[in-house]
């Protein structure tokens, strides 16, 4: 049942990515890269993550494709104009290099992971249920992956810094 | 089997944005992009952190959208500036290092 809305959720999301990249619009790309990101978001629930599956409506689909949508018409990028996609030859080496990737990406798929390292099936579920499903991952970030975390909010600070220095006209 | 499929939307996913980087010449379409191919890798870290059995690969996946936020942010800036000087969002109009 689980791999069945799996596999909905999955050809939803490699369609709408498909037809993000072919679209001419700007604004359709976008949108359809939200429906991506929202299909994304239910293959996280169904991986038991639903906490990184709220972040990704709220940053992604929320915050991120905001920024997008608004720097596009901004710009006024959204009129009707010649395509930007590349000609013959560059199309062709795109479908050479992207079948290549896949090809060595291939074996991915056949992956097992060795019982050693691996919980027995069913320790995320008990794991959410004992600390509490945003809980679980409070509990690494504010423990081991405290210093990450710091160090990402430095990054988050220089990046508005950064934003509004690249962006003003005039200091 | 949810691993290895997993693992083959998320191979997919990146192949695409791969592909929409190579062919799309309009900077803004090349960022959503890259934008997809962090997304794909969020799903294998997801699905890594499911087989595994503990919350790591959660944690690195919310700091990959951490990152994400901030390179959308100084990007889109940059794209900004470019455009005030060229007044064109195409790749092949920004071939200088000045201006």
């Amino acid at each position: 049942m689980i791999l069945r809305f799996f596999w909905i959720f999955g050809v939803i999301a490699m369609g709408s990515a498909l037809l993000c990249i072919t679209r001419k619009n700007p604004v359709s790309s976008a949108l359809w890269l939200v429906v991506t990101l929202f299909a994304l978001a239910a293959l996280f629930v169904l991986l038991d993550a639903q906490f990184i599956a709220v972040l990704q409506v709220l940053v992604y689909a929320g915050a991120i494709m905001v920024l997008f949508l608004f720097v596009i018409m901004l710009l006024n990028l959204g009129r009707p104009g010649p395509s930007d996609i590349k000609g013959p030859l560059g199309l062709s080496v795109a479908v050479v290099l992207g079948a290549a990737l896949l090809f060595l990406l291939q074996p991915l798929t056949r992956t097992t992971l060795p019982s050693a390292i691996t919980l027995p099936p069913g320790s995320v579920l008990a794991l959410q249920e004992q600390q509490g499903i945003v809980g679980s991952v409070a509990n690494p970030l504010f423990g081991a992956y405290l210093i990450p975390f710091e160090i990402a909010s430095v990054l988050l600070l220089a990046a508005i810094v950064g934003a509004v220095v690249l962006a003003k006209r005039k200091l | 089997m949810l691993l290895g499929t997993a693992l083959a939307f998320s191979a997919v996913l990146f192949t695409l944005g791969v592909f929409g980087v190579l062919i799309r010449r309009n900077v803004i379409v090349i960022f959503m992009c890259v934008e997809l191919m962090l997304n794909a890798v969020n799903l294998a870290f997801v699905a890594f952190a499911r087989m595994h059995g503990n919350l790591s690969g959660q944690v690195i996946a919310f700091f990959v959208m951490v990152v994400a936020a901030a390179e959308v942010v100084v990007g889109l800036a940059i794209l900004m500036a470019i455009f005030r000087t060229r007044k064109s969002a195409s790749v092949d109009d920004a071939n200088l290092l000045k201006y």
